[in-house]
């Protein structure tokens, strides 16, 4: 698929990985953004009973996608009935081609776009540029990216590898704008910039949070109001979505945006929570003349079929999980290649590219749970790494793996390994024999083990097993007796 | 997930002790103390010998077959109706919330599910099953505490340690920052992903160090294993200790996370 980065970008975590560490900047960046995340979800959720809406937000995405294909047809009615002209696509290429349809049956030259990472996923920028069509991000994370020449490394802030200092260089080698270390002026000599932008804009297209069945209403969640401005002042607006985020009605919708604002920010509410029902109407002085949906399979049909892998849908893409990963702390969004970085990503995207170039993502967690535990709509993010694990290296006879390039990090060394390992472990006796030739000859013990000795001392053999120990008490015990 | 509610048992006349295949060859001491603590407070110990290991490190691995098969070899080993105490929270936790799913769908699916519902990790046993009354008897000592990530998602266990060691008159516990945070251990992955491994032990030595403590305890093997080794690679002032041997040896007279040498307590 031309619409995804290419596999060797991803492979390249390791190395990558290597780099982030190194870069003292890097580190300093993100520890502080996540630090300062963390803390802002907790206060957010302080007066509240976090579990309880944990549980009544996994049973809102669990029902919306036990009901999906019926939910769907239900939105694409609604959303018709409404005035919304509403698209299929099966993958990112063929999102981007609906996409530029829309736009060269209008004539349109400039796009402006608001914050949507479905089209980071169908590479939507890069597509419409290759045909001519000039598309600029408005959202100021996004827009700073876009200067950079980069992607986005957090799902919610897509610039949050850069510090200000990095900000107002970037600002004023692209935009002329003064070197000035007030996030005030930073912000707004951008937003001065993307204004003239809004009224040339042909079309805007964005993202959505919530596709609302019932009612065929759009929710599209935001703190600078460029989401607004992307969706009501060109003429045409154009909404990409993934088609998991159908919820049944209004009532799920509250009880997500208070987990969504919340574990993604710490904020009560964003500025600005825009509900696009419609294009404008005969009597109506704003808004699009065409509003157009285009909901996004990309995988996720798939994806669906399997009842445990099925819960990865239930994302809201709120972040809290790569704000409190220990790993994407560390080596920021960037090293994971893919355009969702940190556990939602080792988990969503195996199904968008396969498992063949991301089998090194699952592997890349100490299954610490901190994702698990923050998740506001309870994915078992930690359960499904050992799934992808598992289907990484075919580990399973009687589960068979089922995700596309599953066994591609099989490796028959290992595989050997791990069966040693297992004979040696499954008897009793074979194991006491093991553990007493090893606690006897401990002195022989090799004091480099690889990576490990890297960065600890190894381990020291104890002169007798508890094993041992408990039979000479025992025997002990006896004796006196 | 952790249960939403944990209903301990009545206090038992007998346990069976499953050591970890860690502890039985590095922290033979961390066992042995978890015994002797359980048989101070009148409990039989009942250690099968054949016992090897929980099945974790494949399991983690994704070689679900091999975990399965090193697993299976520990479901007959408890056959009478005491509790299973552990003295790891992810040796416990692999047996307790893992091992249902793990033999979903085999013959064993009964039993591994039993199993598995009298899967305890030790300390939280000792709190909250044997109601354990701890007397100090050592020196004025400093510790921090680093609760393993299994015992404190997997298993919920996060209080259980500071309020053993808030039963020692003469123990101050100081806490490290970011204490929930992941040492970097995981198993597999301190190999697989050496770098990113390195630093966050890196990071846990320093908040462990910057308390002033000079001595750590842990409920986990894996933890002391990278904690520790890592604090010693890099010469730091800080010695941790498994916390069973701790709270014996305070409770003996003995030292008590002082010295990485000492960690056999006589039988």
């Amino acid at each position: 698929m031309t619409a995804q980065p290419p596999p060797s970008d991803v492979e390249q975590f390791h190395p990558r990985a290597r780099a982030a560490l190194s870069d003292p900047q890097v580190r300093q960046n993100f520890r502080r953004a996540m630090d300062g995340l963390m803390a802002k979800r907790k206060a957010a959720f302080a007066d509240w009973d976090l579990d309880a809406l944990r549980d009544l937000g996994a049973a809102v995405r669990q029902r919306a996608l036990a009901e999906l294909p019926n939910l769907l047809e239900q939105l694409e009615q609604q959303l018709q009935a409404n005035g919304i002209q509403v698209h299929w696509a099966v993958d990112g290429d063929h999102a981007c081609r609906i996409v530029t349809d829309i736009c060269r049956a209008r004539d349109a030259r400039r796009v402006i776009k608001g914050k949507s990472m479905v089209s980071e996923e169908m590479e939507l920028n890069h597509y419409l540029e290759q045909h001519g069509i000039e598309a600029l991000e408005s959202d100021l994370g996004e827009y700073i990216v876009q200067l950079a020449e980069e992607t986005p490394s957090h799902i919610i802030m897509p610039a949050i590898h850069k510090n200000t200092d990095e900000i107002s260089e970037l600002l004023h080698d692209k935009t002329g704008t003064r070197r000035s270390h007030d996030v005030e002026y930073l912000t707004a000599s951008a937003r001065q910039q993307l204004r003239e932008k809004f009224m040339q804009a042909d079309v805007g297209i964005s993202g959505v949070n919530f596709a609302v069945a019932s009612t065929g209403t759009l929710c599209l969640v935001e703190n600078e109001g460029n989401g607004r401005m992307t969706t009501t002042v060109p003429p045409c607006h154009i909404a990409v979505t993934g088609i998991e985020k159908v919820v049944p009605g209004l009532d799920e919708v509250a009880v997500l945006l208070a987990l969504l604002t919340r574990s993604a920010t710490g904020q009560h509410i964003t500025t600005y929570f825009n509900m696009i029902s419609g294009p404008r109407q005969p009597d109506e002085l704003d808004g699009p003349e065409e509003v157009h949906v285009v909901l996004v399979d990309n995988g996720r049909a798939t994806l669906y079929q399997d009842p445990e892998l099925r819960d990865t849908l239930r994302c809201i893409r709120c972040g809290a999980c790569m704000n409190h990963c220990p790993v994407y702390t560390r080596v920021g969004g960037h090293t994971y290649g893919t355009t969702y970085p940190g556990p939602i990503g080792k988990i969503l995207m195996p199904h968008l590219l396969g498992l063949a170039s991301t089998r090194h993502l699952p592997s890349a967690s100490s299954l610490c749970g901190a994702c698990g535990e923050v998740c506001p709509v309870r994915i078992p993010i930690p359960d499904l790494l050992v799934r992808l694990r598992r289907e990484a290296v075919d580990g399973d006879r009687l589960h068979p793996s089922r995700v596309a390039g599953h066994g591609s990090k099989r490796n028959p060394v290992e595989a050997v390994a791990w069966r040693s390992w297992r004979w040696l472990h499954s008897n009793g006796g074979r194991y006491r024999l093991g553990t007493a030739l090893a606690t006897r000859f401990r002195r022989l013990q090799p004091a480099n083990l690889g990576a490990w000795t890297q960065y600890r001392t190894a381990p020291r053999l104890a002169s007798r097993s508890l094993h041992q120990w408990v039979r000479q008490r025992s025997k002990q015990e006896s004796d006196e007796s | 997930m952790t249960e939403p509610v944990k209903v301990y048992p009545a206090k038992p006349q007998k346990v069976y002790f499953f050591g970890t295949c860690l502890v039985d060859l590095f922290f033979p001491d961390a066992g042995m103390a978890g015994i002797q603590l359980l048989e101070r407070e009148g409990i039989e110990v009942l250690f099968p010998q054949a016992q090897t290991c929980c099945g974790q490190p494949a399991y983690t691995s994704g070689y679900h077959d091999d975990a399965r098969a090193v697993a299976a070899a520990q479901l007959p080993l408890f056959d009478e109706p005491w509790p299973i105490v552990v003295p790891s929270g992810s040796c416990a936790g692999m047996m307790r919330q893992h091992y249902p799913a793990l033999f979903q769908d085999t013959p064993q699916q009964a039993l591994a599910n039993e199993v598995a519902a009298r899967v305890w990790e030790l300390t939280d046993f000792l709190l909250n099953v044997c109601h354990i009354k701890l007397r100090d008897q050592g020196e004025p000592v400093t510790v921090a505490m680093h609760t393993s990530c299994s015992a404190r998602r997997e298993m919920g266990i996060a209080a259980v340690g500071p309020a053993l060691l808030g039963q020692l008159d003469k123990v101050t516990l100081v806490e490290q920052v970011r204490a929930e945070e992941c040492c970097g251990f995981g198993g597999t992955f301190a190999v697989r992903h050496p770098e990113i491994s390195g630093a966050m032990v890196n990071e846990k030595v320093s908040s462990l160090v910057d308390t002033g403590a000079r001595a750590f305890v842990t409920t986990d093997c894996g933890c002391l294993m990278n904690i520790d080794g890592h604090a010693e690679k890099e010469q730091q002032p800080l010695r941790g200790q498994h916390i069973l041997s701790f709270l014996w040896q305070r409770t003996q007279g003995g030292p008590g996370g002082q010295d990485r040498e000492d960690r056999e307590v006589t039988p």
